[in-house]
């Protein structure tokens, strides 16, 4: 069992989060979003094999925030709640 | 010397001391230059090698992997072969695979010990009951073989299920696949090796692409571990990592990779001649022919690289299996791995030219792709020969995110393997 930090409650147990995209990708505004940017949003993804910035959510208190960490590893890099910038 | 393998030839050897047997497959220092070059040597990069030469008479081919073949996925599956899928596209892409899986052991000279011993996906209420009997409609009509169990059926097949009173999943029914079955995942890729590098194919090993040749906008070649290779055509086919490569080919894919765990027990005395799937545990249960009984279930729910698993995912499977067959609350479990699957939003395969033009993938095959590889061989080979798409290979081109026409299984058969 691997402890994930909840920047809000500390060090939980992984099966307490899940797990909800790329940090940083941020949904298409206005009327005349191209087909193209619609299909990057909803579906391509970094999927990178070493250092990630993704969005969890801690199940139990409701809370969104930022993870970096190594998806070869699992090693946890950092932390944080969600900024101003949008993830 | 043993080329082809029959009775008579293992006969032959055994009289000599089994002395002649050849090495399956020629392990060649690789080319400057061929008409293709495939990457990947799991069971897709194999049959599509194979498929190449065969049917198209292409030979002048490589097959570059990294590690050895087989060694991903196609090496840690728990090679259930069906074709119950919903949506008539999908059911072309199957139905073609296990057709030729029929035949493969022949057309290989390659025992890939393919055991239609039949698959019953349990029904746990009168609501999955329903779906039940749609999907076992929606299977006759696109013309696969499917039939509805009843409770008695499903006893009949799998005896030792939790039939009791109390049971948290009981049995209402089952759909029932007849043809459906388990082979020999490592006789898949030592078969389509063999054949294809007696065709003329380079296998070669140890090889790792590391970069893409990108000359005038197109893929002209690959940077290896073992020195620069080009080629006419090129195609991938290394499902979990196929991002990876991705991004060195400047493009991103709908796929996220994650863990997916199986497990064995001890070898035990033969029980259960069938494959069983429980939606209600996640869990499907098979038998190996050395007696192990063949344990698979959800993928872990973290994005991952690691070749390993986490433990609350095992720990589930375990408990759904304990549901399911309190019989084999005594068995020991002897190994435990996992491989890095390829999941795609709408869990259907992707199959068609990159956004990086003559680079062409086979990848997205996720948690069930060992069933399809005679199929996922046959269309990139097809694409890597002609540059087209046929009609089954069409409707799986990545251009189905941007256009919104997904064959979303997910939801279809809602069965993950
Ligand atoms: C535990 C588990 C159970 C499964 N159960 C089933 C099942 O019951 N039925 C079913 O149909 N499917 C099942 N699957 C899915 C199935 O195993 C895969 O979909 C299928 O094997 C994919 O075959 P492939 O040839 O595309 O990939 P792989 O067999 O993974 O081959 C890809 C190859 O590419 C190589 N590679 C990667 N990167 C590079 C690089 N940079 N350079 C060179 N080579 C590279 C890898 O080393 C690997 O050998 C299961 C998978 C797992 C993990
Ligand atoms: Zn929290």
């Amino acid at each position: 069992m691997q402890l994930f930090p909840c920047p809000f409650c500390g060090p939980r147990d992984e099966t307490e989060f899940h797990y909800g995209g790329d940090a940083g990708n941020t949904r298409p505004d206005g009327g005349d979003v191209p087909i193209d940017r619609w299909a990057n949003y909803l579906y391509l993804r970094s999927n990178p094999k070493g250092t990630a910035r993704e969005i969890w959510v801690h199940m139990n208190c409701g809370e969104f925030f930022v993870m970096e960490r190594d998806t070869l590893t699992h090693k946890i890099l950092s932390s944080a709640e969600l900024g101003g910038e949008h993830a | 010397m043993t080329r082809r393998y029959s009775a008579l030839s293992l006969f032959k050897e055994g009289l000599a001391g089994q002395t002649g047997w050849k090495q399956a497959w020629r392990s060649p220092e690789p080319k400057a230059s061929y008409d293709a070059i495939v990457i990947g040597g799991g069971g897709h990069g194999l049959a599509t090698a194979y498929y190449l030469a065969r049917n198209h008479g292409i030979a002048r081919v490589a097959v570059l992997e990294k590690g050895w073949i087989g060694g991903g996925n196609t090496g840690r599956n728990t090679t259930v072969v069906r074709s119950n899928y919903y949506y008539p596209e999908s059911v072309e892409i199957y139905g073609l695979a296990h057709r030729l899986y029929e035949g493969l052991s022949k057309d290989l000279n390659y025992n890939v010990m393919l055991s239609q011993r039949g698959m019953v996906n349990l029904c746990h209420s009168t609501a999955e009951m329903e779906i039940g009997a749609r999907t076992v409609n929606a299977m006759q009509i696109n013309g696969i073989d499917a039939e509805l169990f009843s409770p008695e059926d499903v006893r009949r097949v799998a005896p030792i299920y939790n039939f009791s009173p109390d049971a948290r999943f009981p049995v209402f029914g089952g759909i029932w696949q007849g043809r459906a079955g388990t082979a020999r995942h490592d006789a898949v890729a030592w078969g389509y090796a063999r054949a294809a590098s007696r065709l003329g194919v380079d296998i070669i090993q140890n090889c790792e692409i590391s970069d893409f040749i990108v000359e005038g906008g197109r893929c002209r070649g690959v940077q290896t571990t073992r020195g620069t290779i080009r080629a006419e055509r090129i195609g991938m086919a290394v499902a979990g990592h196929s991002s990876v490569l991705a991004d060195k080919a400047g493009f991103r894919l709908p796929i996220n990779s994650y863990a997916l765990q199986a497990c064995v027990s001890e070898p035990v005395k033969p029980i259960l001649d069938t494959v069983v799937l429980s939606p209600g545990t996640g869990v499907y249960v098979s038998q190996s022919d050395k007696g192990e009984i063949v344990i698979g279930g959800g993928l872990d729910r973290i994005p991952s690289y690691a070749q390993r698993g986490n433990l609350p995912t095992l720990e589930t499977v375990i408990s759904g299996l304990l549901e399911m067959f309190p019989i084999f609350g005594q068995l020991k479990l002897m190994r435990q791995w996992a491989g890095i699957v390829d999941v795609v939003p709408d869990s259907s395969p992707i199959i068609g030219e990159s956004p990086l033009p003559n680079l062409f993938l086979n990848c997205g095959w996720g948690t069930g792709g060992f069933k399809a590889i005679p199929a996922g061989g046959t269309l990139l080979a097809n694409l890597l020969a002609t540059g087209k798409h046929n009609d089954i290979s069409r409707p799986f081109d990545l251009d189905r995110f941007a256009s919104g026409r997904l064959i979303d299984e997910a939801a279809g058969s809602g069965i993950a393997h």
